[in-house]
């Protein structure tokens, strides 16, 4: 066996990372799931809750929508630094050459991948039960894959503060649902829009400028948050 | 002053129940904000000078031989 | 120049310094406070649209306006304490989220008083409402951060780096809410252009929001000392002072 002299480049790095954290998630396909799950039951809650009348619940389905994809977001976010803190390799991350930066971007893509981009796959289905306007479904699917990518950017903050925590699982909310307002509120309206017919291209424009600015400045936040839990 | 008085600064109209509780709680809250400070430092000093007071007791009472 | 900011790191010359600075600051913010809010409450006339319950601008406004810089002064001293290392920093920023928290508190309540008689209810889904709540969930997100961890100092830098992003975060949470909701009085104060406000009422304004920063800075300095006190306890200077209390 050969061993490599230099280490692999930041690319090949990252793209290691994530391999390894995508092959981690499909080991347990039932937690990958569970949002799904938790997306479906609390979709099932609404009009329990609500009512069955469909022009009620179409009024109200962009806002629960958002809300129900934002809570699942924010209920997985907890566990992205959680084992590989407990076993040690968060350490070995930290010391490695390859700027933290992009390594952290490439577990917050993870798990945005088993996450997000599934959540906004499997919501048109959803969308119709909760009888959403077929036409806003587009909007829906779109105003998700960006805005949950956000959501998993910010989450990514809160989980990195508080995996030294025993006991971080209400904190992390606490830290981070302010943060996610901005999202909610152009991603409900994106939806809102599409079901008046409105155009929604503004709304999703802003979700990609707020994608491009957590891009840019949330990595540097979960570093910094992933060095103080780990020397703490 | 504008009021011509004391019963109509008090009533304001009819507004002067809100005006006056919400200048009231906010004073409450000043207050609380600003003696709250005052009380943790009052508390602090005094268990130290406790402290030590015990420890000095402690100190002559080795050297009496007891 | 340099030895002051090398005197600023030391804590019994900062305790001594806000001590000073306190003997006078303290006596000046309450006269302040009293003369304005007894000039907003008695000495103007009332608003030709709201009638007398306008007179809560005297502490909503000024209340709001210092709850959010001081969640800036919070995170500016989180960026000293996290890139310089400065422990009084730390000090400085652990004690902004308190005090932050309760003129949000204010802010919100004033709000709501100033809501019945104005819009008829108590609570109304606006822009600046929902934003001063946001902003108290922000403190409140600080102050449970800091109490989760065990290991102070870790717990310091921790909030420093949630009140940084939460200072990035402010201005678009602000924009967006605004966006959301807006359906509101534009903002009637400008220091540079034309005021739509009558200066008869501007003035006991100005009074309050800087009795305000002073009540602020009151605070802050004093929960700086009793911080240095608490975290100092067992070096000489605070048994001493400890001593001297006693007798």
């Amino acid at each position: 066996m050969t061993v490599p002299r230099t280490p692999p480049g930041t690319a090949a790095f990252c793209l290691a990372l994530l391999r390894r954290q995508l092959t981690l998630a499909a080991r347990r396909p039932i937690e990958i799931g569970n949002p799904l799950l938790f997306f479906a039951m609390v979709v099932a809650l609404f009009p329990l809750g609500l009512g069955p009348a469909p022009d009620q619940l179409a009024g109200f389905a962009p806002g629960i929508l958002w809300i129900i994809a934002l809570l699942s977001s924010l209920l997985t976010s907890d566990t992205v630094f959680r084992s590989d803190f407990e076993d040690g390799s968060l350490e070995q991350l930290l010391l490695a050459p390859q700027p933290l930066f992009m390594s952290v971007l490439a577990y917050i893509c993870a798990h945005w991948l088993v996450t997000g981009l599934l959540l906004a796959l499997v919501s048109p289905l959803f969308a119709l039960m909760i009888k959403l306007p077929a036409a806003a479904i587009g909007a829906l699917v779109a105003s998700l894959l960006l805005g949950t990518a956000v959501l998993s950017l910010v989450g990514g903050i809160g989980a990195a503060l508080t995996v030294g925590l025993k006991r971080g699982g209400m904190l992390i909310s606490l830290l981070i649902l302010p943060f996610y307002m901005p999202v909610l509120i152009f991603g409900s309206a994106a939806v809102q829009n599409a079901t008046l017919g409105i155009p929604a291209a503004p709304y999703l424009a802003v979700l990609g400028a707020l994608l491009c600015l957590a891009i840019a400045l949330a990595p540097l936040a979960i570093a910094a948050g992933l060095r103080i839990s780990v020397d703490a | 002053m504008y009021f011509d008085s004391v019963e109509a600064a008090l009533s304001m109209a009819g507004h002067g129940g809100y005006v006056w509780s919400a200048y009231a709680i906010s004073l409450l809250v000043v207050a609380l904000i600003l003696l709250a400070p005052r009380r943790r430092q009052r508390k602090l000093l005094r268990r130290l000078a406790g402290e030590q007071k015990r420890r000095q007791q402690g100190h002559t009472a080795m050297e009496e031989g007891i | 120049m340099w030895s002051f900011f090398h005197k600023l790191g030391s804590p019994p010359w900062l305790y001594r310094i806000a001590g000073t600075i306190l003997r006078w600051l303290l006596p000046i913010t309450l006269v302040a406070l009293c003369v304005g809010m007894t000039w907003g409450l008695l000495y103007t006339a009332p608003d030709f649209r709201q009638g007398n319950s306008y007179r809560i601008i005297y502490i909503h406004v000024p209340a709001a306006v210092v709850a959010l810089a001081g969640y800036y002064v919070m995170a500016l001293a989180g960026a000293v304490s996290l890139i310089w290392k400065m422990k009084m920093a730390d000090v400085a920023m652990k004690a902004c989220a308190p005090i932050g928290a309760a003129l949000t508190f204010i802010a919100l309540v004033t709000g709501a008083i100033w809501g019945k008689p104005t819009w008829g209810t108590w609570w109304v889904w606006d822009a600046r409402i929902t934003s001063m709540l946001i902003l108290l969930f922000l403190y409140l997100g600080v102050v449970a951060l800091y109490e989760a961890y065990d290991n102070k100092e870790a717990a310091g830098k921790a909030c420093a780096v949630l009140s940084l992003v939460g200072m990035v975060n402010i201005p678009i949470i602000y924009k967006s809410v605004d966006w959301w909701y807006s359906l509101h009085q534009p903002a009637s104060i400008k220091f540079t252009g034309d005021s739509t406000i009558d200066p008869s009422m501007l003035y006991p304004l100005l009074l309050m929001i800087a009795a305000f920063y002073a009540v602020f800075t009151c605070c802050l300095l004093m929960n700086m000392r009793a911080e240095i006190l608490e975290r100092e306890a067992r070096t000489n200077w605070v048994k001493k002072l400890a001593l001297e209390y006693r007798t």
